[in-house]
């Protein structure tokens, strides 16, 4: 059997706890990702897909529940446990705000690698380098952030997203606003990455086409997992 | 691309400031003039200060000893007492055992100069005029070291020998005199001398270029009637500052009287103290402007910056490297505006003092502008940006990523 990358027990997350207005957002999610494994999150505007990605990516904790990265539940982790976690086993593939606009193309891809050692040198700039390559912008990488296409700016997002070699790439609708040409581009350009680096991926996406080229699709609906997500045969 | 010597935090300081282009043209334009309004106050103190220590000080000794005054004390044999005790009239008396006073004044290790001088009234006459003066007889060697008579000399020189005398302009103007001419100096007691002027001084103050006159210690003792006595010793001092506790000193260890400079010139230092403390208020109000202006430029650009932030987060920054972003930022703010004001506020004193002259076109006051002046100010406005900061930074810092990048 496969390394489990990610695994979800019963997890549940509330809002406004304590308000009336408290509502849970998700009810009692199972889930669980397998190294190199490529699984695409579906289902309808405010069902929780991108609260649960928040959660995965540790941005955000669960209410109840269980959430194991990497074989560590992540409840009993400090803060500065997370943080590390977080820069060096996920990588984020945002819809909007994907890049740092104070930064050219290249300087955002090594960024992560600068957060966690502290001072540039030439391995991270080689790093960066080859991943602008691997994502075919090497005659743009010095460009302002700002001053590229969407989906330029999408594949920039993706290349950092890779910077720290992780293990689980978390995207949210990183297709979202993409014509259906740049968003196929940036597809089989994660499922690339996917297949030579090994990385797992969890993609949030409307898109069903794209869905079915994915390993998996799971469904959120209301806060709750579709228990019959099924394998989609690879193409 | 990045300067491989500089960390991720100032790497992210800096770019965000300088993405923020307006913004930090603005607040730099703030804090500068606030810290140009510092210097510029601080100059102008310190050189109106300065100015004035340097004319007491090279004009007059730090510590002044004299006699005590005589007291009439009651008689108390028997049992009739004076209802009325009358104050004795101050004759001209020599410290008691002037050299011994003399020797332990120099045995003292802030002690820099003694001068006895003996002093005294007494006419100027010549043919028919004649005209009150003050005299004082000087040992030229030792008093030249207290009091910079040959500074102010016009004609002729300021040491005078046992025949000569040094007078002021005013004084040779009323009488008709000049370099070579001999004066008659009669005291009180009335046995003049005729004494041959060897220098004509002028102190920029009337009165004194009018009344007083220098001659030999020999000379005044002579004349005054007090052989081999002296009526002051005049001592300067290494720390100016500590002559009011050195004169309390000198006067407990010996039988005279003995005032310090802060003492006779106590109006001065309440008038600059008046001035230091609402110097010191003005320098107060313009700093919290200051640091209340870098804290609204870094509030506004934290809330403006928030996607960012949430996007560092998510790539692993910790809230300590957040935190130090916006810190840097505020301490670059205020270093850059610091320096940009200092250069401003001495250039505003420059052209100050070249502006405003006093009447005869004379500077008003020498120009005194302190390098450690702008060295403390910078570091001082430096830190006041990194606190300004820190309310900022921390609500960076406390930023939750998902609401910062949910927009």
């Amino acid at each position: 059997m496969a390394e489990e990358i990610l695994k979800l027990e019963k997890v549940c997350k509330d809002y406004n706890i304590g308000l009336p207005s408290a509502t849970r957002v998700l009810h009692d999610v199972d889930l669980t990702l397998e190294r190199g494994e490529f699984l695409a999150l579906m289902g309808p505007s405010g069902s929780g897909k991108s609260t649960l990605l928040n959660i995965v990516g540790l941005l955000d904790q669960p209410t109840a529940g269980r959430l194991t990265i990497k074989g560590e539940d992540t409840a009993a982790l400090p803060d500065a446990e997370i943080t590390h976690l977080r820069g060096h086993t996920i990588g984020f593939v945002f819809q909007y705000h994907l890049l740092i606009s104070a930064f050219t193309a290249i300087e955002n891809v090594m960024m992560p690698m600068l957060v966690d050692r502290g001072f540039p040198n030439s391995a991270m700039a080689k790093r960066a380098d080859d991943l602008i390559a691997l994502v075919g912008l090497t005659n743009v990488k010095n460009h302002p952030a700002l001053n590229m296409s969407g989906g330029q700016q999408q594949r920039v997002a993706i290349a950092r997203a890779l910077a720290m070699n992780p293990d689980l790439v978390l995207a949210d609708e990183p297709t979202g606003n993409l014509d259906t040409r740049s968003a196929d581009d940036v597809f089989a350009l994660m499922r690339e990455v996917n297949r030579t680096s090994g990385a797992s991926f969890l993609i949030v996406t409307h898109n069903i086409a794209l869905a079915r080229r994915c390993d998996r699709i799971i469904e959120v609906v209301d806060g709750r997992v579709r228990p019959d997500a099924a394998p989609v045969p690879r193409h | 691309m990045m300067k491989s010597w500089l960390p991720f935090d100032w790497i992210a300081a800096l770019r965000f400031l300088g993405e923020g282009r307006l913004q930090t043209a603005f607040i730099v334009g703030g804090v500068s003039i606030g810290v140009g309004v510092i210097v510029f106050l601080s100059a102008m103190l310190a050189s109106l200060e300065a100015n004035f220590i340097n004319r007491v000080l090279t004009s007059q000794s730090h510590i002044q000893l004299i006699p005590p005054d005589h007291v009439a004390r009651p008689l108390r044999a028997g049992s009739v007492e004076d209802a009325v005790v009358q104050r004795p009239s101050q004759r001209i008396l020599s410290i008691d055992q002037w050299p011994k006073v003399r020797a332990a004044l120099l045995a003292m290790p802030e002690v820099t100069a003694v001068s006895p001088t003996m002093a005294g009234s007494a006419l100027a006459v010549r043919g028919e005029a004649s005209r009150a003066i003050a005299m004082t007889g000087i040992e030229p060697a030792t008093y030249f070291k207290i009091v910079r008579l040959p500074d102010y000399v016009v004609a002729g020189q300021a040491a005078p020998s046992s025949e000569d005398i040094v007078i002021g302009t005013e004084l040779a103007k009323s009488l008709g005199a000049a370099l070579g001419d001999k004066l008659n100096i009669v005291p009180a007691s009335g046995a003049g001398r005729a004494l041959r002027i060897v220098g004509i001084f002028d102190l920029g103050n009337k009165g004194a270029n009018q009344r007083n006159v220098y001659v030999a210690l020999r000379t005044a003792q002579a004349l005054l009637g007090v052989i081999g006595g002296v009526t002051t010793i005049e001592t300067t001092v290494s720390d100016i500052y500590a002559a009011d506790r050195l004169a309390a000193q000198i006067q407990a260890s010996n039988f005279v009287e003995a005032d310090s400079w802060i003492t006779t010139n106590a109006q001065f230092f309440t008038a600059v103290h008046a001035q230091e403390t609402s110097n010191t208020l003005i320098r107060v109000f313009v700093a919290l402007s200051v640091a209340f202006g870098i804290a609204a430029v870094l509030v506004v650009s934290v809330i403006q910056r928030s996607k960012d932030i949430g996007i560092l987060r998510a790539m692993g920054a910790s809230r300590a490297q957040i935190q130090r972003v916006f810190l840097i930022q505020g301490a670059v703010l205020a270093f850059i505006g610091s320096i940009i004001g200092s250069v401003m506020g001495a250039a505003a004193v420059i052209y100050f003092h070249a502006m405003v002259r006093q009447a005869d076109g004379s500077e008003l006051f020498p120009l005194v502008i302190d390098r450690s002046l702008f060295f403390r100010t910078t570091i001082l406005a430096t830190v006041t940006g990194l606190i300004a900061a820190t309310a900022p930074a921390l609500r960076a810092a406390s930023l939750n990523p998902v609401e910062a990048i949910r927009g």
